[in-house]
């Protein structure tokens, strides 16, 4: 509970009080939840989501009910280490700042309770919370279809909501005598048309916030121009939203309906993740440049999702904290490359290598961990999910796997055009925040590359017992 | 001990890579060598070891990698007679080159760099080789990839450089690929990726031959990335833009053999994928061919010498295709002495040239640098096959097995080798024979190398001429000192291996083929080079086959226009039209619709905010409704 209240509450001193607080108490304020978040895991003995919260308000089918496993973990570390490091160095020092950190707190209050929502209501509520925020975010974006661009990303995730929504409603009318909770959904058995049907609301919703291509074309225009704060949490955290989702409750509770779902997804998955791979080769934006590569590797995770063995949700699951470090990383350099330099376009960047160590090593070691080279993060999480999709279909892996080919080829070449060369321009110091915060994120680049297993360990009963509901149900025998 | 044995260079990179800045370059260059020097003692200490170890390796677990389900990886190592032996080669040869740098970058500003790097590097390829499982083997095959793609690049500001160490790295990538898709294989067959676990199921002989010739052939895709096989090996020569010493360890005595050691460690899947083998006989053999032709029009000192370690690789790949797994690992030993050799001495002349690397400039060195002049020499015969040197008595058993194997075969490999033979002594009497061919004040400057670069040299022209010891073979030597090296290999094989059968007056003969050969050779280049003192013409006189050849084929431009530019074409395409026009206009003229229908919308701007603020309000506020009724 505290998860959410606290980031509430310093959303609000930031409100009232912005223009007096800087980076560091943002930092400090949003790392907070950390400490209790330490003690639920503490607390957590035995495997399986366990209720850490159980009130009704209203009438006794409305429970705030909040719940608490290793996978929930996860995700709540994700997001509350990765806001702190954002508010920290990714938020831009312009007329925007206060407002942006304000939003970005609430954000991390609403993720939050994402995350621990053990009801379809509360889900629905938050879900719908932690998107508000953004779309004020990248509003604030400047560019001339700012409006067009927000507009487009409101329409598709307003189409996702609603589909959930409608699919909810189905279930509360229809199924579980009027109740939320997770667990009465669960239960509930579905037909065949229902699952396809019911589930397929949960699915638009989530497919639209991996983004599983063709409905990705919100993200790269929402992306490149919202304020790198926006991108962070987007890609860094939002996103992981979607995925969660999938793994929690598409995935168990309408099993019936994978049969029909599974080979669409996973040829859009795959796909996906050449698709976005061949467009980051090209660009010379970085950010657009990130933000394909990032389509490309949630694709795989969601490919290594849906093959639906161990392997894939194990790799998906740490995959997904790692592309939440590796992202926010990428986009943190592009960031203190264009509040320094006024520019983040490759054509007009380069031998930024000569002038600043410290950025340069950073910048490689993320760039690395994005292409997943062995002894960083990156390599664990990819060697999973290729694995598991190899389990169900081995000519599908070898069509992911050209990931390693191209991912290699465009983050190279984005190191080449920015770092290398003769110098242009020259990138100056770094101030100390924003080493503290390069520090943190490559800190976990190389402690995940070398220890990937502390996270597996930390999430793998859990799983299990998420992956059993599946299977209960008689699903990927 | 073996895990300090891999650690200590690790150890130097990090010492080195974070305060090497703060060093004096003399400090940063004993840490860096140093550290690898102590590897090598280490690895002689476990080396000595293992002769009174009755289960013939030394295994280390440090801790669990992964676990998902069964999947069960650990981070271990095992010194056994083969990874030992690549060990030794790695850190001694590893320590030559460290030294040899210490005098070789004296002036570059990234000292500290470089040496951090090159540490970097022996700490992944002593994983590669050393690792107790085939996950561990990938993890040092695509670190050492990395090192290679840094020190290719070292010298960053130099745009052509950083292409040609993203090509290296991208390339190989391809081969990853291969290779992972072959562990995956494994691990669909034998579930575990554990060398001991897997090759002991194979060797029970129950594997359909249509799975082991799989797996054999992807695992070759990855060999033929990392040892530059045809289609993979252009990244090689382009190479050659990082620092010599680089050249000198990666690309050519270690890293670029990792592909045969991967085939020898799997000797049990390959003894019995008789179609793969088949396969990479004849990669291996036409790489041999195709590389020796272009290297005999290149003019980069160093270019030939690159072409020259592709030609090699293929010969060795050969050699396994043939199943002479030992000959493989005897030539790799040769080949990483006297090319260790050739390329410091290619680095001696560059040096002392003051980085002048054509040798249409170069011409009677012989006299300026004696040391690096007579070790070269050395090197030139032995990879030339002179009689009794190193080089000759490897190739030789190559080429004997070839024969046995198919004749087609050694009369191609043969015919490779007298090319070898040219390349090399036009090269070699180009460079420190007759007039020099610069401005004359040039040559004034010309300087022998310092003693840490010299001293290398010296020992690498021993270990060239003695090499051929290792592995003598049994009609020429007796039985109590031939063959040491098939003996010492043996305890690792799980199929022992074929012994040649032919009488020895056919093997006489053999070897008296290849002594012809290598004198044609010779007294072709010597008529050629040195009485008519002919010089390679500049390159746009090139006409017909000399331009094909000097223009490597045009490889490079065909996987241009093949794969290269139709991806980006490809990305372009996708880029403008689906996703921009097809998907993005879809929604934005929903977007339009939606806009002027709803008046609510479009009067405000931030109306999409609002509205979904409202649309939230009501969505809540309905679920809560059903209950209150």
């Amino acid at each position: 509970m505290e998860l959410i209240l606290l980031p509430v509450i310093s959303a609000a001193l930031f409100a009232i009080f912005g223009k007096k607080l800087n980076q560091w108490v943002a930092f400090a304020l949003s790392a907070i939840p950390l400490i209790f978040l330490i003690s639920l895991v503490n607390s957590h003995t035995n495997p399986g989501w366990t209720t850490i919260w159980d009130t009704t308000w209203l009438s006794v089918n409305f429970r705030f009910t909040l719940g608490y496993d290793g996978f929930t973990g996860l995700m709540l570390f994700l997001t509350n280490i990765l806001v702190p490091v954002i508010l920290l160095a990714g938020v831009r020092n312009d007329e925007n700042k206060t407002k942006i950190t304000a939003l970005a707190l609430l954000m991390q209050g609403a993720l939050n309770g994402v995350f621990m929502a053990k009801d379809g209501l509360m889900f629905y509520i938050f879900w719908e919370l932690a998107l508000i925020p953004i779309y004020f975010i990248t509003l604030s974006m400047k560019h001339k279809d700012a409006f067009k661009i927000t507009l487009r990303f409101f329409i598709y995730t307003f189409v996702g909501s609603l589909a959930m929504l409608a699919s909810l409603m189905y279930i509360v009318l229809n199924k579980t005598n009027l109740s939320f909770a997770y667990q009465d959904m669960l239960n509930a058995t579905y037909s065949l048309n229902e699952a396809i049907l019911i589930g397929g609301g949960f699915l638009i919703a989530f497919l639209v916030k991996i983004p599983i291509i063709p409905f990705h074309s919100w993200q790269a225009d929402t992306y490149t121009e919202s304020p790198s704060a926006g991108s962070m949490l987007l890609s860094g955290i939002m996103l992981k939203m979607g995925l969660y989702g999938l793994m929690r409750w598409f995935m168990p509770l309408f099993p019936e309906s994978l049969d029909f779902y599974r080979p669409w997804i996973m040829a859009f998955a795959v796909a996906g993740i050449i698709y976005g791979a061949i467009i980051a080769l090209r660009q010379n934006d970085m950010k657009r440049m990130i933000a394909f590569s990032s389509l490309s590797h949630v694709a795989l995770i969601t490919a290594g999702i849906i093959s639906g063995n161990k392997t894939g949700f194990s790799g998906a699951s740490l995959q997904m904290f790692v592309h939440g470090v590796n992202a926010v990383g990428l986009f943190l350099m592009v960031e203190i490359i264009e509040s320094k330099l006024g520019t983040r376009n490759l054509d007009q960047l380069g031998g930024l290598a000569k002038t600043n160590r410290l950025f340069t090593i950073s910048f490689v070691i993320i760039a690395l961990g994005a292409a997943a080279v062995p002894f960083t993060n990156g390599f664990p999480g990819e060697f999973l999910l290729l694995k598991s999709v190899f389990e169900v279909k081995p000519v599908l892996a070898v069509l992911s796997g050209l990931t390693i080919i191209l991912c290699a080829a465009y983050m190279l070449r984005m190191l080449q055009f920015s770092l290398f060369g003769e110098g242009k321009v020259e990138i100056g110091n770094l101030a100390i925040h924003q080493s503290l915060a390069l520090f943190i994120v490559i800190a976990m680049v190389i402690a995940i590359g070398f220890f990937p297993q502390f996270i597996l360990d930390f999430v793998n009963e859990d799983l299990e017992q998420v992956f059993s509901s599946i299977e209960l149900k008689g699903a990927l025998a | 001990m073996v895990t300090i044995l891999i650690f200590l260079p690790f150890i130097g990179f990090l010492i080195n890579g974070l305060l090497g800045k703060f060093l004096p370059k003399s400090i940063v260059g004993i840490i860096g060598t140093g550290t690898v020097l102590g590897s090598f003692i280490l690895a002689f200490m476990c080396f000595n070891q293992l002769s009174s170890l009755t289960e013939g390796s030394i295994a280390t677990d440090l801790y669990t990698f992964l676990q998902v389900g069964g999947l069960h990886i650990k981070f271990a190592f095992t010194f056994d007679k083969l990874s030992g032996m690549m060990a030794l080669i790695i850190t001694g040869i590893g320590t030559l080159i460290h030294l040899y740098s210490m005098g070789y970058m004296h002036d570059d500003e990234g000292y500290y760099k470089f040496f951090a790097y090159l540490n970097l590097f022996v700490f992944n390829m002593l994983v590669l080789v050393l690792g107790s499982n085939f996950i561990m083997l990938f993890f040092g095959w695509e670190g050492v990839g990395l090192c290679s793609y840094l020190l290719i690049g070292f010298w960053y500001k130099n745009v052509n450089f950083g292409k040609a160490a993203r090509k290296a790295f991208v390339m190989n990538r391809i081969g990853d690929l291969g290779l992972l898709l072959g562990l995956f294989l494994i691990y669909q067959n034998f579930h575990s990726f554990d060398y001991k676990e897997v090759f002991a199921q194979i060797g029970l002989g129950q594997v359909s031959a249509f799975t082991l010739n799989s797996i054999g052939l992807l695992l070759f895709v990855g060999a033929m990335g990392k040892s530059a096989q045809i289609p993979l090996y252009t990244w090689l020569p382009d190479a050659m833009a990082g620092p010599t010493p680089v050249s000198a360890l990666i690309h050519a005595a270690t890293m670029v053999t990792a592909g045969i050691y991967l085939v020898v460690r799997s000797q049990v899947i390959f003894d019995q994928a008789e179609i793969a083998r088949e396969v990479i006989m004849w990669v291996g053999l036409a790489t041999s061919l195709f590389a020796a032709f272009i290297g005999l029009k290149q003019n980069d000192i160093k270019k030939v010498l690159a072409y020259s370690t592709v030609s090699q690789l293929g010969l060795m790949f050969v050699a396994l295709g043939c199943g002479a797994y030992t000959a493989a690992m005897f030539h790799l030993t040769t080949h990483a002495f006297f090319k260790a050799l050739l390329f410091l001495g290619s680095g001696s002349v560059i040096h002392g040239m003051h980085h002048e690397q054509d040798i249409r400039q170069m011409g009677g060195l012989k006299s300026k640098m004696p040391i690096t002049y007579f070790t070269f020499l050395i090197g030139t015969l032995a990879i030339s096959g002179f009689p009794l040197l190193s080089g000759f008595f490897s190739k030789d058993e190559i080429l004997i097995h070839a024969f046995e194997h198919n004749k087609i075969v050694w009369g191609l490999s043969l015919f490779s080798a007298m090319i070898t033979g040219i390349y090399m002594f036009r090269m070699f009497f180009l460079t420190f024979h007759g007039e020099y061919r610069n401005h004359h004040h040039a040559f004034e400057k010309v300087h022998e190398s310092p003693i840490t670069m010299t001293l290398p040299l010296m020992i690498l022209a021993v270990l060239s001429v003695f090499g051929g010891l290792l592995n003598l073979p049994h009609f020429i030597a007796g039985h109590s000192i031939s063959g040491a090296l098939a003996h010492y290999l043996a305890p690792i094989y799980s199929f022992p291996e074929k012994e040649v059968e032919l009488n020895a007056t056919i093997e006489w003969i053999l070897m008296g083929a290849a002594v012809a050969v290598f004198l044609i050779a010779f007294l072709y280049t010597r008529t050629k080079y040195l009485t008519k003192k002919s010089v390679p013409e500049s390159d746009d006189q090139q006409e017909g086959l000399g331009k094909v050849l000097s223009n490597k084929f045009y490889v490079d431009e065909i996987y241009d226009a093949i794969f290269v530019k139709p991806i980006e074409k490809m990305g372009d395409f996708v880029d403008k039209w689906i996703d921009g026009f097809i998907l993005k206009g879809f929604v934005d003229g929903f977007g339009k619709i939606s806009q002027n229908a709803s008046g609510l919308l479009s009067k405000i701007q931030n109306g999409n905010v609002e509205f979904y603020l409202i649309y939230m309000a009501v969505a809540v506020s309905i679920l809560l409704a059903f209950n209150l009724f």
